[in-house]
C-alpha cells in the first residue's frame, strides 16, 4: 500500500499474531472505544468520566450490582453463542432478537396452558419450545440464504419486527390476563414454570445453561467434524462443495440451531426472571450479541467473559435513567468500541515496519 | 371506498416513502462504488435527532436539513475510514454503525422528546399541475423534500448514465484494479461515494423528524433504514427502480394505516407487521430474479480494494 500519509512507514501483512498481542489489541480497542464515545459526552457539555465511574459503580461496584450484571449475561452469551455459531460460516444472522422473541413465546404458550404439569416435566417442555420456535424462525430467512442466496442479513433483520408486533398482539390480545387491570400483560408463570433462583438474588439457574451450551459449543467447533464442515464451509464455499459437504444443509442446519440457542435465551428470560410476557421483553440483548461475537472473535469461552462486561454495561446504562439519560445510550459505547476493534483487525493482520531506504 | 380516499392513500404513500427513497439512493450510489454500509438506519436516526434539534432551535427547517447532511455525510465518514482505510469487515462495521447511531441518537436527543417542532416542511401545491385530475394530489400537492427527492432520482440517473463521474464510480464498484490501472483514485472515489451516501441517509431521517412525524422519538425510522438496504436490490441499482420501491413501499405502509381507520377486522399489529413482511417477500422474489439474469449487482460489491493484491 503506497500512500503519502504513511511516510517511511509501511505495513506489511503478517499470518501469525500471538496471543498476547492480540489480547493488547482487543483491550487498547476498548479503551479506545470508550474516549470515542466520551468526545460525543464531553461535547454536549457532560463529564464523561462521571457517567463511566457511574456505570462502573452501579454494575461491579456492589454485590447488588454484580447479582444483576450476571442476571443480564445469561441473555446476553446465551444469544452471542447463537449467533457465533452462524458467524462461523459467514452467515450474518442478526436476527437473534427475533428468535429471541419467538422462543420466549414458544415457552409462555407451555406455561400459560400447561401450568399444571410438574415442574420437572413443565419446564423442559418450555425450553424445547423455546429451541423450535427460535430455530424455526432461523429458518425464514435460511431457507432463501440456501437456496437463492438471498441476503441473510437483511431478512433477518426484517424479521425481528416481525416478531416484535407479533408479541405486541399477543400481550394486547388473547394472551392478555383478564384480571389484570387492562395492561399489555400475560398473567405470571405458575411456580412450576419458572426457573428457580440463588437465594436472594433474580440469577436463575439458566447460568447452568450458559456453561453446558458454552462447553458443548466448544466441543463442537474444535473437536467435530460438523464444526470442521462449517469453519470451511465459512471459509470457502468452493472448498466445501469440492470436499462433498452440503451447502444448503449446513446453511439450514446452522441456521436452525444459531436461532434455537437464542430462542432457548427467551425462554430463560421469561421463565427465569420475568414470569411472563409483555409487550418489550428485551433492552436489545439479540444486537447486543452480535457485538459480543465479534469482540469474543467467535470463542465461546471469551464470549462468556465479554458477555459478562455487556451485561455490566446495560445495569450501568440502566442506572443511568436515573440521572436523566435514555439506557439505551449504552449502545453508542457499544458501537464505539466496536469501530475500533474492526479497525484494530488491521493490526492483528498486518504490521507497521519502517521502510529500508 | 371512494376515489378520494385511494387518493389520499396515495397520497400518504408518497409522503411514507420519501424518507426510505432518500436513504436508498444514498445506499445506490454507495455500492456502486462497491461498498456495503449497513449503517443506514443509524445514520437516519442520527440526521433526524439533528434536523431537528437544529430546525427547532434555530426556527429555520434548511438548517436543519443541511446539518442532517453534515451528520449523516460524517456516520458515514466512520465507515469510510474502517472499510476504505482499515479494509475491515463492511458488515460488521455497518452494524457498529447502526448501534452506534441508535445510542448516539438517543443521547443527543434525551432533551427533544416531546418538544413541539417549530419549523417544518409542509405542502406546497404546484400552481397548475396540482390541478390535474387524481395525479395533481397525488404528486403535486406535497411538500419540497418530496418535490427534490424526485428531481434527485433524475439527476442521479444522468449522473450515473450519461456522465464520466457516473461511469468512473459503477466501473469502481465493477472492476477496480481496472480504474486504478487508469490512474483514478480508487480510495478517493470510494470516500466520496461513502459519504455522500450517508448524506443521504441523514436526509432521510430529516425528512422523518421535519416532515414526516414532526418530533423526536427515540428509534423513530423503526427499521426504514434496513427497508432501504433491502430496496436497493430489488432497484438493481437504479435510481429510477428506487424510486418505484420506495413508493411501492410507502402506498403498502399507508394501506395499512388505513385499513385501521376503515375498521377493517385485522388486528392493528399484523397491519404493523406488513412493510417488513412486504419487504422481506420482495427482497426473496427480487434476489431469484436478479441471480436469474446475472446483471445489476456490482461485481466488487464487498470486497476491499487493495493495490498490492490486486
Amino acid at each position: 500500500m503506497k500512500s503519502k500519509l504513511l511516510g517511511s512507514w509501511e505495513i506489511k501483512k503478517t499470518n501469525s499474531s500471538s496471543a498476547m498481542k492480540k489480547f493488547g489489541i482487543s483491550v487498547s480497542s476498548i479503551v479506545l472505544g470508550l474516549l470515542f464515545a466520551g468526545l460525543f459526552v464531553l461535547i454536549t457539555g457532560k463529564d464523561p468520566l462521571k457517567l463511566y465511574s457511574e456505570i462502573f459503580q452501579s454494575s461491579v461496584g456492589s454485590v447488588y450490582g454484580l447479582t444483576e450484571t450476571l442476571v443480564e449475561m445469561i441473555p446476553l452469551a446465551l444469544c452471542s453463542l447463537g449467533v457465533s455459531l452462524a458467524f462461523r460460516m459467514q452467515l450474518w444472522n442478526i436476527g437473534a432478537e427475533g428468535q429471541f422473541y419467538m422462543g420466549a413465546f414458544g415457552a409462555a404458550y407451555f406455561a400459560l396452558f400447561f401450568s399444571y404439569l410438574p415442574i420437572l416435566i413443565l419446564l423442559p417442555l418450555m425450553m424445547i419450545a423455546g429451541f423450535i420456535c427460535g430455530g424455526l424462525w432461523a429458518l425464514i430467512p435460511a431457507i432463501p440464504k440456501a437456496f437463492w442466496n438471498v441476503n441473510e442479513t437483511i431478512s433477518s433483520l426484517l424479521l425481528n419486527y416481525v416478531a416484535y408486533f407479533w408479541m405486541a398482539y399477543l400481550v394486547y390480545g388473547p394472551w392478555k390476563d383478564p384480571k389484570g387491570n387492562n395492561f399489555p400483560l400475560t398473567k405470571q408463570f405458575s411456580e412450576s414454570a419458572t426457573i428457580p433462583v440463588f437465594g436472594n438474588t433474580r440469577i436463575s439457574y439458566a447460568i447452568f445453561l450458559v456453561l453446558i451450551i458454552a462447553i458443548a459449543m466448544f466441543i463442537l467447533i474444535k473437536y467435530s467434524k460438523w464444526g470442521y464442515e462449517i469453519s470451511v464451509s465459512g471459509s470457502s464455499r468452493k472448498a466445501a462443495d469440492y470436499a462433498g459437504m452440503s451447502y444448503v444443509k449446513n446453511v439450514l442446519k446452522v441456521m436452525f440451531l444459531s436461532g434455537a440457542i437464542a430462542g432457548i435465551a427467551g425462554m430463560a428470560e421469561v421463565s427465569g426472571v420475568l414470569h411472563r410476557l409483555q409487550q418489550t421483553i428485551s433492552p436489545g440483548y439479540g444486537y447486543t450479541a452480535i457485538l459480543i461475537a465479534l469482540l469474543a472473535r467467535l470463542n465461546p469461552f471469551s464470549i462468556l467473559l465479554v458477555s459478562f462486561m455487556m451485561g455490566g454495561l446495560l445495569v450501568g446504562g440502566f442506572s443511568l435513567q436515573t440521572s436523566g439519560f435514555p439506557s439505551s445510550m449504552v449502545s453508542m459505547f457499544q458501537g464505539s468500541i466496536l469501530f475500533f476493534v474492526l479497525a484494530g483487525e488491521v493490526f492483528n493482520n498486518y504490521r507497521l515496519v519502517r521502510k529500508k531506504v | 371506498m371512494d376515489l378520494n380516499y385511494i387518493i389520499a392513500i396515495l397520497a400518504a404513500g408518497v409522503v411514507a416513502g420519501t424518507p426510505i427513497l432518500y436513504a436508498s439512493l444514498g445506499e445506490v450510489i454507495t455500492e456502486r462504488a462497491g461498498i456495503l454500509n449497513l449503517g443506514v438506519e443509524g445514520m437516519m436516526l442520527v440526521g433526524a435527532v439533528s434536523a431537528f434539534y437544529v430546525g427547532t432551535f434555530t426556527e429555520n427547517k434548511w438548517l436543519g436539513l443541511l446539518v442532517a447532511l453534515i451528520a449523516g455525510g460524517l456516520m458515514a465518514l466512520i465507515h469510510a475510514v474502517i472499510t476504505i482505510s482499515f479494509r475491515s469487515s463492511q458488515v460488521a462495521s455497518g452494524l457498529a454503525l447502526t448501534i452506534f447511531g441508535t445510542g448516539l441518537s438517543a443521547y443527543l436527543g434525551r432533551s427533544l422528546v416531546g418538544i413541539p417542532p417549530t419549523s417544518t416542511f409542509k405542502a406546497v401545491a404546484i400552481p397548475g399541475l396540482s390541478q390535474i385530475p387524481v395525479i395533481g394530489k397525488i404528486l403535486f400537492n406535497q411538500d419540497i423534500m418530496v418535490y427534490l427527492s424526485v428531481i434527485l432520482v433524475a439527476i442521479l440517473w444522468f449522473v450515473f448514465y450519461k456522465t464520466k463521474v457516473g461511469l468512473l464510480l459503477r466501473a469502481v464498484g465493477e472492476n477496480p484494479s481496472a480504474v486504478d490501472a487508469l490512474g483514478h483514485n480508487i480510495f478517493f472515489i470510494r470516500y466520496a461515494a461513502v459519504i455522500v451516501g450517508g448524506m443521504l441517509a441523514g436526509a432521510g431521517g430529516a425528512y422523518l423528524s421535519l416532515a414526516y412525524s414532526p418530533s423526536w422519538i427515540e428509534n423513530m425510522s423503526a427499521g426504514r433504514g434496513w427497508i432501504a438496504v433491502a430496496l436497493v436490490i430489488f432497484a438493481v441499482w437504479d435510481p429510477r427502480r428506487a424510486l418505484l420501491g420506495a413508493w411501492l413501499f410507502g402506498v403498502i405502509a399507508s394501506l395499512g394505516l388505513h385499513l385501521q381507520a376503515l375498521g377493517v377486522m385485522i388486528p392493528s399489529n399484523f397491519l404493523q407487521m406488513l412493510p417488513y413482511v412486504f419487504t422481506f417477500v420482495v427482497l426473496v422474489i427480487t434476489t431469484r430474479e436478479t441471480k436469474n439474469r446475472r446483471s445489476g449487482t456490482p461485481a466488487a460489491l464487498g470486497i476491499p480494494y487493495s493495490r498490492e493484491e490486486r
